[in-house]
């Protein structure tokens, strides 16, 4: 889970790190008053889960109160990649003296966290990394030590940033492993003409599979865009909205995310992911169909199984039963395969339903349900 | 031969008496897994009656290996307690442990595997479905009766590909099959599997099944072009998948320009490696190549 900007500025303080004074809303008046208490002249910040705010128009200086109430209605609202501004956060103006880069990442390849940190901040490390790579240091985190003062002076040191950053960087490394994080970036972390260091902007991505022992994240705002994503999370479906027409309900990540692949090869567009796992019994078969039924872009449905662990008379046993509570408004194409193929397909003969066809091979039933979706 | 597990293997379940772990010992034992023990403190000293063998609960790892000689380990026990199992089972001393659990936290999974490291101990997994060597030993959920033994060798990031392999080449068969999971962190990788099947004899062909997210296949690419002299046919899933998002495995995401499923297949085909479009062509591509060395 991603956080937003005003959301890693809390954790950041939480944690003793310096952060600008601010304020978030979603209301232009409040953010005149807000930039009253904040002294007048304010940063307007869009908080978007997308980088390229600034070039987007999504970071404005305000003035005073009455041009900050001015820009926070033009911020709110905007689109930025994507994604609509629903709250901007309203920063006093920092007086910076320099700039530098400081993340905590996963490093996949060696299975442990890697600091990257760099003396030029404020632009994207990819270009910095890109271009002058010898800026950029990389220094990896022992899981068993963490980051301990000596440690932050070594990076301090690799990166060529003021000894002054080596509190910041324990405490930054506090917020990664206390908080269950993934990713701790900030950019930049700068320091003021008065000599203090201070993170300016951050990114937080928490575990979700820490959620168990995370208690304090209900209260974070998890809302989905989509309102059909929002109904699949309540039902516990692991679901993704996408922008095709041919409805995708799979057993196994990789097999379903290989069904779409296959469903875009024969010329359709698949409009969601959609997982319901290992056991995929009739109730979560008939959940998956309302959700994806109920999508108004799908004109035809994939069913792809492949029977394991759970054998295919027992999958189809769970189509069956979901046709029974949901009512099937588009044709439906069912690829059984694997463990008691044969009989799992003839109980999906002998149930007979006139909008459900069954394609033996996987490649075979994407092409069916693309041209049944493709069809005018 | 095979890689990892053999039929000499003796295997402890860790979780074995909770749902999961009952119902996939079981399995295992059907499938002919030298099913040792179990472990749970809360019951040690009873045994469970499978319909093959009453299998003992030990208290812990290490009174398991000292009463049978374990060398493997099958975690079954949930996110919050698979950190702990892990790193007694490492301190027991167990040589391989298969961490079967969806869901632990990253920090988790990065402190039990540099512990294993320190050990000695390799890890497969987490979040993965275990591996089999068909006609010898099983070590987690796959489905054993879908294949048959053989002479591939097949490793992925993904449990229902893999079946769906196993079972379109069920005619040729497997020396072993290792699901070596889709979180972002995991124990072994690709390039591990490569090396093992590159030095099993019985190997003649492998099998690379890849997803989105990180860049395990394009270091696999580099490992393949510099140490694997047997052929290898790839498949790589995630095309479609949008930047930015998860697709149902923790690991698989694709993060800006990074991660993509084209980049890692681009860096197969450069190797040498044939890519299939599909998992049925892909299986093509493999009986294909066997057809043409035979």
């Amino acid at each position: 889970m991603d956080l937003f900007e005003h959301q890693a500025r809390e954790l950041f303080e939480e944690h003793g790190i310096l952060v600008p004074r601010a304020e978030v809303t979603d209301s232009p008046k409040q953010a005149r008053e807000i930039a009253r208490r904040l002294g007048g002249r304010v940063v307007v910040k869009a908080q978007v889960k997308t980088g390229g705010r600034g070039k987007a128009g999504g970071v404005k200086l305000a003035a005073d109160p009455a041009a900050a109430e001015i820009t926070a209605r033009q911020i709110l609202g905007m689109d930025i990649r994507g994604h609509t501004v629903g709250k901007v956060m309203l920063a006093e103006p920092i007086d910076i003296e320099s700039e530098f880069y400081v993340s905590y990442v996963l490093d996949r390849a060696t299975g442990q966290f890697l600091t990257i940190a760099s003396a030029e901040g404020g632009m994207e490390i990819e270009e910095v990394a890109a271009t002058r790579p010898e800026a950029v240091a990389r220094v990896p985190v022992d899981p068993a030590q963490g980051v301990t003062s000596a440690k932050a002076a070594e990076i301090a040191e690799a990166a060529g940033l003021p000894a002054q950053t080596v509190d910041v960087l324990v405490r930054l490394w506090t917020v990664l492993t206390r908080e269950d994080a993934l990713l701790v970036e900030v950019n930049p972390l700068v320091r003021t003409r008065q000599g203090r260091i201070l993170a300016l902007d951050g990114k937080v991505t928490l575990d979700d599979n820490a959620r168990f022992r995370q208690t304090r994240w209900g209260d974070r705002d998890t809302a989905h865009d989509d309102p059909l994503e929002a109904a699949a999370a309540a039902k516990g479906l692991n679901y993704v909205k996408l922008d095709g027409e041919v409805g995708i309900i799979g057993n196994g990540a990789g097999l379903v995310m290989s069904t779409l692949d296959v469903v875009a090869g024969c010329g359709a567009r698949p409009a969601n992911f959609l997982d319901i796992g290992g056991g995929a019994s009739a109730r979560i078969m008939a959940d998956g169909l309302s959700v994806v039924l109920s999508d108004p872009a799908v004109k035809s449905v994939f069913v792809n199984v492949f029977g394991g662990i759970t054998a295919c008379d027992a999958v189809a046993d769970g189509i069956v039963q979901a046709l029974d509570t949901v009512r099937l408004t588009k044709p439906l194409v069912v690829r059984l395969d694997g463990n008691n193929a044969a009989r799992g397909r003839a109980v999906l003969d002998d149930r007979a339903h006139p909008l459900v066809e069954q394609v033996t091979t996987m490649d075979g039933a994407a092409r069916r349900a693309a041209e049944l979706a493709t069809a005018r | 031969m095979a890689v990892y597990l053999t039929k000499e293997s003796k295997v402890l379940v860790q979780g074995m008496t909770g749902g999961e772990g009952m119902k996939h010992t079981r399995r295992m034992l059907a499938a002919g897994t030298d099913v040792v023990g179990g472990v749970n403190p809360r019951k040690a000293g009873r045994t469970v009656d499978f319909d093959e063998r009453a299998v003992p609960v030990f208290g812990s790892v290490r009174e398991g290996i000292d009463a049978t000689g374990a060398d493997v380990s099958v975690v079954f026990v949930p996110p919050a307690f698979a950190r702990a199992a892990v790193v007694e089972a490492a301190d027991a001393g167990i040589e391989l442990a298969v961490v079967i659990t969806e869901g632990i936290p990253v920090h988790d999974s990065v402190a039990f595997l540099a512990h294993a490291r320190s050990r000695g101990t390799r890890v497969i997994g987490p979040n993965c479905p275990g591996l089999i060597t068909p006609g010898q030993s099983n070590a987690g959920i796959i489905p054993a009766d879908i294949t048959k033994p053989g002479r591939i060798g097949l490793v992925s990031k993904s449990g229902t590909l893999t079946y769906q392999l196993m079972y379109e080449l069920r005619d040729v068969g497997f020396t072993t099959c290792v699901g070596i999971g889709g979180d972002p962190v995991v124990g072994t990788s690709h390039i591990d599997c490569l090396a093992a099947f590159q030095d099993d004899p019985d190997t003649e062909m492998i099998v690379l099944i890849g997803e989105i997210g990180g860049d395990a296949e394009e270091r696999a690419a580099d490992y393949i072009r510099q140490h694997v002299r047997k052929p290898v046919v790839g498949y790589i899933a995630g095309f479609t998948a949008p930047e930015g998002r998860t697709m149902g495995h923790a690991g698989a995401i694709v993060s800006g320009s990074s991660g993509t499923a084209q980049a890692k297949r681009e860096a197969l085909e450069a190797v040498g490696v044939r890519v299939g479009r599909t998992p049925t062509e892909t299986a093509g591509l493999v009986l294909e190549l066997l057809e043409t060395r035979h």
